[in-house]
């Protein structure tokens, strides 16, 4: 700070005080409402303080298949989309970690090209052939699948783009002090490489991880068996209700429980989540 | 042990550029040799090619006796020094020196008796278990020169291990590679920008010039004979003065002065002629010498450097400290201590002192 | 393009290294994005049992479409509420965190979480604040004599789904111009309070200009997201209602194509849509080769 302006600083904290009371509020009324039971939630505003049903509506939600209109229980829901995000935040890392390394460290005949194919991905998010890409996926039998769910999500040019930059800023002697030491491209990729990347890899798993866990259309497309459901599938179809009426508690409770995982990675691991998010955008 | 034979090797770059040129050098098993140049001599490119880290275009490399051309660098049975250390930075100083006898199978017993050894010689036992990036400059200097020496190679190269370093350590370093190399007697080829460090360190140097081998020779050869005028002006500080002169029988006219030579005619005509700031001196009265006008003086402390013009032509001469001067001089200079140089190629012309010209090498690739 | 001085000479190996990511490439972006292409040209029988090529005529149909002209300037409207809202609101909390020094830390943590969050929870969260019969915000704004309809008026949808957007990307916005102010040279503040500038002049005539490059990079990642990320928000909440009032380029392709099952009409909006990302990646990578120049 430049000068010492007490008046402002108090100024300052107000704002940034109120600034996270309004960005909180919809949490802060989502956590109030699922102590609430659905009474309570139908018969006017939602009160803002804890109610008496916390256990009562989290116990049912996790175990209790018609809590949810018909879905299997959310702790089912929980894991799907717990394997989702494993699967994609390990696949993305995977193939790009190897792309790059295949792009910065031989020559080769059609290295361009294949750079440029990667690069085009990011002009064509799934939203944009969302009809092609389900008949695809139909064609080849994967509906319905875990291969279905991940493997089409997987290939990534903005990891991919993060590796090959942080591999750019590898000092060249690095690749030459082991080649003298005879290590070849697995052995240099393995014990020089990789260990290198370790702070990447990290903030790569906190952004994928994210990324991976809020996937929404591509469930949408993908699943119509409801064992395979993750927690986003689930908020849809408990909001699209049958006989008009919402089951808020439970959606609220849904919510809380769909948000707390990478909320609190984002919190715990804020040092690499902000790195993720600042290099893979750059 | 080894000796490395390098003949006609060229590095010609896509679009037909010649970063190295026909260059051949016999190293003999044992020697120290410096390749020294300015920066983009192509020094770097030569060491490189002889380490296979550069493919070779023409020519070719054998390393004790085997031709390298088509070998990995892990092969050749070389180790390199990295200007920039090139330590592996999530390894501790162990796990860098092991790493490479580790890739070749080597016993973990003989590794650990070689680290040790190695650690011992260089004096960096105790950060062992150390990472590069708790080291100073220095130990990671050592760090570096003992991965090269742990694998007991034909030959040690060496791509600029000082210039990361401050000055005093550099001199220091400078004093422990040569220690290091004479008690191992491995056969050396290390590369420099910084012509007193290939003067203190090579047995013998290789002056480069645009891809082309200036002279070869020992560092006082060099010195004392420069093959040309790039090797004058490269080698020597303050670099060697270089003015036009005229030659008229044994009359070497320089600006207004004329020296008698003596008998000495080595050409006629126009010539460049080479004298080091050392060997200038002021002219007692009577002799011949050359007018000179005085810009401004360097104190060096144990002399001055006197920089000034004859003529329209800028000299330096260095004088004894406690010299007194005055604005215009007269500068004397011994016969047998000029260089002759073709005005045209700038190659040396024989000069008159009969030791130098029996020293003589061969100049440059055949 | 670069590589590393030295390369690894392999043939058959950087081939194998790149053809997980290429072999899924190809068949889950590229075949497909060509098909829609291809199908943009063509109808198909009701039976699916033939197609014919028509050439322009669905692109023709579209733009003659007042609903999907609708639908395009509405995903304009919306994208410049997102944008603006968070971004606006991200440099203001950036500008007030960067005062501090103590605690911008603690802040920092306050306000990054919502991006965490997923667009289908923040949709709902923000719909159930807003519930018509139940919300918190219908409700106080009863009181000063506001009816708050979003199931009937569109306007008051748009501005639902806006501010459900607007909310999950604030915490993006606000930690990069917070990455950029703190990278505003230190002296320079201090130059300028010498030369007599209070804090608010400072931001405004220093801080603001400097930020440009950050701004510019963010107003191009903000319209992306509001025109394809936000798609589960209006999924999950209005589905493109009241009366399409809400529905955006995204969900619309959704509908035609996987609702609607209009092949033909769904791969001209998707083949529209990809040539808009494509401008989008293309300004911003001009962008980003300047940004390294530089």
């Amino acid at each position: 700070m430049v000068e010492n302006r007490p008046i402002l600083n108090i100024l300052t904290h107000l704002f940034l005080i109120l600034g996270f009371v309004v960005v909180a509020l919809p949490v802060y009324v989502a956590v109030m409402a699922s102590t609430q039971d659905l009474p309570t939630l139908m018969s006017g505003p939602v009160p803002l303080w804890p109610g008496s049903h916390f256990i009562e509506n989290y116990t049912q939600l996790l175990t209790n298949v018609s809590a949810a209109n018909g879905l299997p229980n959310y702790s089912h829901m929980a894991m799907n989309s717990l394997i989702m995000a494993l699967v994609i935040t390990i696949g993305k890392i995977s193939i790009s970690i190897l792309s790059a390394y295949a792009i910065v460290y031989f020559r080769f005949p059609f290295r361009q090209l294949a750079f440029w194919v990667i690069f085009v991905t990011l002009m064509l998010p799934v939203e944009v052939r969302i009809m092609p890409t389900y008949k695809i996926v139909a064609d080849l039998g994967m509906l319905n699948s875990w291969a279905g769910l991940t493997i089409p999500l997987i290939a990534s040019a903005t990891a991919t783009f993060l590796f090959r930059q942080f591999f750019m800023t590898v000092p060249d002697e690095l690749l030459e002090a082991a080649r003298v030491d005879g290590a070849g491209p697995i052995k240099f990729f393995r014990d020089i490489l990789l260990p290198l990347s370790r702070t990447n890899i990290g903030a790569l798993c906190v952004i994928l991880f994210i990324y991976g866990w809020i996937q929404y259309l591509w469930p949408l497309l993908m699943t119509t068996d409801t064992g395979y459901y993750t927690l986003m599938m689930g908020m849809k179809r408990m909001v699209t209700a049958q006989d008009g009426i919402i089951p808020w508690n439970f959606v609220m409770a849904g919510s809380v429980l769909a948000m707390l995982p990478p909320i609190l990675i984002v919190i715990f691991m804020q040092r690499l989540f902000i790195r993720g998010l600042t290099e893979t955008e750059k | 042990m080894a000796g490395i034979h390098i003949a006609g090797v060229s590095k010609i770059y896509t679009g037909g550029v010649k970063a190295v040129n026909s260059v051949s050098l016999d190293i003999a098993d044992g020697e120290f040799i410096v390749l020294v140049g300015p920066s983009g001599c192509g020094k770097s490119t030569l060491l490189r090619m002889v380490a296979g880290l550069e493919t070779i275009s023409e020519g070719e490399v054998s390393i004790g006796g085997r031709v390298v051309n088509r070998m990995e660098p892990a092969e050749r049975d070389i180790a390199m020094v990295f200007q920039n250390y090139a330590l592996y930075p999530h390894m501790t100083v162990y796990q860098n020196l092991a790493y490479g006898l580790k890739n070749r199978g080597t016993p973990k017993a003989e590794i650990d008796a070689r680290v040790a050894e190695a650690a011992r010689m260089l004096e960096i036992t105790q950060y062992l278990e150390r990472k590069p990036r708790a080291l100073s400059g220095g130990q990671r200097q050592r760090v570096a020169m003992g991965r090269a020496i742990v694998r007991k190679p034909a030959a040690f190269l060496f791509d600029e291990p000082l210039s990361n370093l401050d000055a005093k350590l550099r001199v220091s370093m400078r004093g422990e590679i040569k220690r290091l190399q004479r008690r191992l007697g491995t056969t050396s080829l290390y590369v420099t920008h910084d012509q007193l460090e290939a003067m203190t360190l090579a047995d013998r140097l290789v002056v480069l010039s645009a891809g082309q081998i200036e002279q070869i020779g020992t560092p006082l050869e060099v010195y004392h004979t420069p093959a040309s005028t790039f090797v004058a002006s490269f080698i020597g500080s303050p670099a060697m003065n270089l003015v036009s002169g005229e030659l008229h029988g044994d009359r070497l006219a320089i600006g207004p002065a004329v020296f008698d030579l003596k008998g000495f005619a080595p050409t006629s005509g126009p010539v460049t002629v080479g004298v080091r700031a050392e060997d200038l001196r002021l002219a007692r009265a009577g002799e011949s010498s050359m007018p000179f006008r005085v810009d401004y003086i360097e104190e060096l402390g144990s002399q001055r450097l006197v920089h000034g013009t004859v003529g329209d032509q800028t000299l330096t001469a260095a004088v004894p400290a406690e010299t007194q001067l005055g604005d215009d001089l007269h500068l004397a200079v011994e016969v047998e201590k000029l260089h002759f140089f073709s005005k045209e190629s700038g190659r040396r012309i024989a000069d008159r002192a009969p030791q130098s010209v029996a020293r003589m090498e061969p100049v440059g690739a055949a | 393009m670069e590589t590393k001085r030295t390369t690894f000479n392999n043939r058959l190996l950087p081939y194998l290294l790149l053809a997980p990511q290429l072999i899924i490439t190809l068949i889950f972006f590229i075949w497909p994005a060509a098909q829609a292409f291809k199908s943009s040209f063509e109808r198909e029988d009701p039976f699916g049992m033939s197609t014919v090529f028509v050439g322009i005529q669905h692109y023709q149909r579209l733009l003659e479409d007042p609903n999907y002209i609708d639908a395009l300037l509405r995903t304009m409207v919306f994208a410049v509420c997102v944008t603006s809202l968070a971004m606006i609101l991200g440099l203001a909390f950036a500008a007030a965190v960067d005062r501090l020094t103590r605690t911008s830390r603690i802040y920092t943590t306050l306000l990054v979480w919502p991006y965490a969050v997923a667009p289908v929870v923040a949709g709902v969260l923000w719909w159930f604040v807003f519930n018509t019969s139940t919300g918190l915000l219908p409700f106080f704004l009863q009181k000063i004599g506001f009816k708050w309809d979003h199931d009937l008026n569109g306007t008051h949808a748009m501005i639902l789904i806006s501010i459900a957007a607007a909310w999950k990307q604030i915490s993006y916005n606000f930690l990069f111009f917070l990455a950029g102010l703190q990278s505003v040279p230190h002296s320079l503040m201090e130059a300028a309070a010498i030369d007599g500038s209070g804090p608010v002049k400072r931001f405004f005539t220093i801080s603001l200009p400097l930020l440009s490059p950050t701004t510019f990079f963010l107003f191009i990642i903000n319209v992306n997201y509001a025109m394809f990320d936000t798609f589960p928000i209006v999924d999950a909440t209005t589905a493109g209602g009241p009366a399409q009032a809400t529905t955006t380029l995204v969900y619309k392709v959704y509908q035609d194509g996987f609702v609607g099952l209009n092949l033909g009409s769904s791969s001209a909006q998707s083949v529209m849509l990809m040539m808009i990302v494509m401008v989008l990646t293309f300004v911003q990578f001009r962008y980003v080769e300047r940004r390294v120049q530089y």
